[in-house]
């Protein structure tokens, strides 16, 4: 266990308590782009993170929410020192992690545990569910002659039977391997754990139990989740507050509630009116912010706000003036009248649901 | 453009049998896949009837026989299927037709927007070059130049930026959107009277999915075309369908208006489904999830498919299974013995909340604190 450290300031109106466990400021990855023949040279980057900053706090959880190639999945990794940071600084209450080596990271891995997207993938086949979920405390040393209770009480803890320790994860239905993958974040007591995409691959049946199982740990164990999901709706059910990526930035981030009454930013504005409503009549009725086209390259990302180029604000209402704002300059995330911080020369509040 | 007013030119194959109203009519319709293990029953006599104009979602989760049932519509099933019942387009039978009759039906009559558009693209022609070949395919004499003219038109109609020159393009070069666009084209170039489209936004992003809704709607509207719409977004069934059939283990086990599906469900399972759903347009209390998953369809065990995760299972559920019968009025039908009880019955009064085991979690959590 590390002792307390002096935290960063938090940052202003991002909202949230009074205790910062993981302070993210500036992160930066790029991935370089090789070029093709024997000689393989850097011939560019893929900006994946471009100055994302956050704070997650204790006993909270933070939805990090974006579609394909917004780089909600890199700030995850990054963030656990899983890739290098390119630039940029992670602390965990207090303490820099991103200059630590393998071995230093090492005794921190025991407080921050990630959960994966693919329960199919994230489970070795050829161990048992016992031996997967006693891995962990193998590897940090813990393994002692109570070890064989503690793994049957986290198994039954996320809703397994304990007795079915000896079966092997191919065994199990998709729900189940994914509550194995709990089990195993759980093993070592964390304090954060990274939920990456946790229940995309599951049916809707399925998925609504291991989001109430999430929900229970983390009220209940007073855990800090950072959350990151493509589905604004699970979104919206299990997070506090919530940060919209796009291509690499963060445009906008706001308590759960509010984001969704009163989304500031185009882009947050066209998520949410995207999302087809499982009611037939206000599915019908809905007004509906639409955008054109696809995400542009993150190799050769647009100047100025990255969102210009599908924005329907920048295409429908801005004069030509008002455009070389956006052209020119990068819009910083900054609470802009609205009553929380928003990435737009031009944000607005609207009313969408 | 040279026959713009006359693209169904081609002389039908199939029969008369519009009187009826009915363009595409499914009856009993099942699916066997024998396999080493034994018969997989994916499909378990599936019926509906499609008019012509509407719209019908067919929703339910993997493995539901949902998409086998489309493929067994338009007959591309492995030979090694064993597919019994009846399909009827325009009154002419469908099932063992020969492939080369039922190739003058797919495309013209029925055409089919699959979910991956990578793989049901070619990736050595140009998407122009696929577009001609699927309207030269059922009209011989319309000539090169004007098929691409005709291709130009199609990218527009499905929104696809300036389409002179995406027409050109291979598939690698177009992303995801840009590709189902592409096989939505495809799909209303012979001006079809069905579009089955099976999943056709489940590999996009939302902002995208919108747009390829958009382009479907439009697609419709210049075809007017009957949409059979595959999925298990029942958001996307609620703003795009007329009717409703939610299946589970191979069976249609409720069937309605697209409200009386969503607002008075006759099946437990579907009500489970709505009450498991997290909501952007309310505060929900708990979700109720489903316990349990899906029966295998190899050995089905007789009685109501959905028993073993029904909590209102009772005697007759593990004996009988319950025939799909009318619940409310007669559009309305559910199969399900106790489809009475569940009038104004709310999804968290049936389904219980569960999420981590409670007494395992109070240990856990007092450990936690010795630990600290």
């Amino acid at each position: 266990m590390i002792g307390p450290q002096p935290v960063l300031p938090p940052l202003p109106g991002h909202g949230g308590t009074e205790d910062p466990v993981l302070q993210v400021r500036d992160l930066v990855k790029h991935f370089p782009v090789m070029s093709r023949g024997v000689v393989r040279r850097r011939v560019g980057d893929v900006h994946a993170v471009c100055g994302v900053s956050f704070d997650l706090y204790a006993n909270e959880t933070l939805g990090l929410v974006g579609e394909s190639g917004s780089g909600k999945t890199t700030v995850s990794r990054t963030l656990l020192n899983l890739e290098t940071a390119t630039s940029g600084s992670v602390h965990y209450r207090g303490r820099p992690l991103t200059d630590l080596s393998r071995r230093q990271m090492r005794p921190l891995r025991r407080e921050l545990q990630i959960v994966f997207q693919d329960p199919y993938a994230s489970l070795d086949p050829r161990i048992s569910v016992h031996e997967i979920v006693a891995e962990p405390l193998r590897i940090h040393g813990r393994y002692g002659p109570g070890a064989p209770d503690e793994v049957r009480e986290l198994l039954r803890l996320v809703g397994l039977n304990p007795e079915h320790g000896n079966r092997f994860a191919h065994e199990f239905s998709g729900g189940q391997r994914q509550r194995i993958g709990i089990a195993r974040a759980l093993a070592l007591r964390p304090r954060v754990v990274v939920l990456d995409e946790p229940v995309s691959a599951l049916d809707v049946s399925i998925q609504a139990g291991v989001l109430n199982l999430l929900m229970d740990l983390q009220s209940e164990l007073g855990l800090s989740f950072l959350f990151v999901a493509h589905d604004l709706s699970v979104m919206r059910h299990v997070a506090h507050r919530v940060a919209v990526m796009y291509l690499g930035r963060l445009v906008e981030i706001a308590p759960a509630r509010r984001l969704f009454a009163r989304p500031a930013h185009p882009y947050t504005q066209a998520l949410v009116s995207a999302i087809p409503l499982p009611d037939p009549r206000k599915e019908r009725a809905r007004k509906r912010i639409t955008v054109q086209g696809d995400v542009p390259s993150p190799v050769r990302p647009p100047s100025g706000c990255r969102f210009r180029t599908r924005c329907p604000t920048f295409a429908g209402r801005l004069t030509d003036s008002e455009r070389t704002a956006c052209v020119e300059q990068v819009p910083d995330l900054v609470d802009r009248g609205g009553g929380h911080p928003v990435a737009c020369h031009y944000a607005e509040n609207v009313q969408l649901l | 453009m040279t026959d713009t007013g006359n693209r169904k030119g081609i002389d039908r194959v199939v029969g008369k049998g519009e009187e009826s109203g009915a363009v595409l009519e499914v009856d009993d319709l099942s699916v066997e896949f024998p396999t080493e293990d034994g018969t997989v029953r994916a499909v378990r006599g599936v019926g509906y009837r499609l008019e012509r104009g509407e719209a019908l979602g067919i929703v339910g989760e993997s493995g539901s026989g949902k998409s086998v049932t489309a493929l067994a519509v338009m007959g591309l099933l492995p030979g090694s299927a064993r597919v019994r019942g009846s399909v009827r387009f325009e009154g002419t039978e469908l099932l063992g037709m020969s492939d080369a009759r039922l190739s003058d039906i797919r495309g013209s009559g029925i055409a089919m927007v699959f979910q991956d558009p990578m793989t049901s693209l070619n990736p050595v022609y140009t998407v122009g070059y696929q577009i001609a070949e699927t309207l030269l395919r059922h009209k011989p004499g319309l000539g090169r130049r004007p098929a691409r003219a005709r291709a130009v038109d199609l990218l527009g109609t499905v929104g696809i930026p300036s389409p002179e020159r995406r027409v050109d393009s291979y598939p690698h070069e177009l992303s995801g959107g840009m590709r189902q666009r592409v096989v939505i084209a495809i799909a209303i170039a012979n001006d079809p009277d069905v579009i089955i489209a099976d999943e056709p936004t489940t590999a996009l992003d939302v902002t995208v999915q919108a747009q390829i809704l958009q382009a479907l709607e439009a697609a419709r509207a210049e075809t007017g075309a009957a949409l059979v719409l595959i999925t298990h977004d029942l958001g996307v069934v609620a703003g795009h369908t007329d009717r409703v059939a939610v299946m589970y283990a191979g069976r249609i086990v409720e069937t309605g208006s697209v409200e009386d599906i969503f607002y008075t469900p006759r099946m437990p399972y579907t009500l489970g489904l709505l009450g498991s759903l997290p909501r952007l347009d309310r505060e929900e209390e708990r979700l109720t999830p489903i316990t349990g998953s899906p029966p295998s369809l190899l050995n089905l065990p007789p009685g109501c498919p959905f028993a073993p995760r029904c909590p209102m299972r009772r005697e007759p559920c593990d004996s009988t299974e319950p025939a799909l019968r009318a619940a409310g009025s007669a559009a309305h039908r559910s199969a399900c013995h106790f489809a009475d009880e569940l009038v104004g019955t709310a999804a968290g009064e049936v389904f219980g909340t569960v999420g981590a085991d409670t007494e395992a979690l109070a240990r856990f959590a007092d450990l936690e604190d010795d630990a600290r």
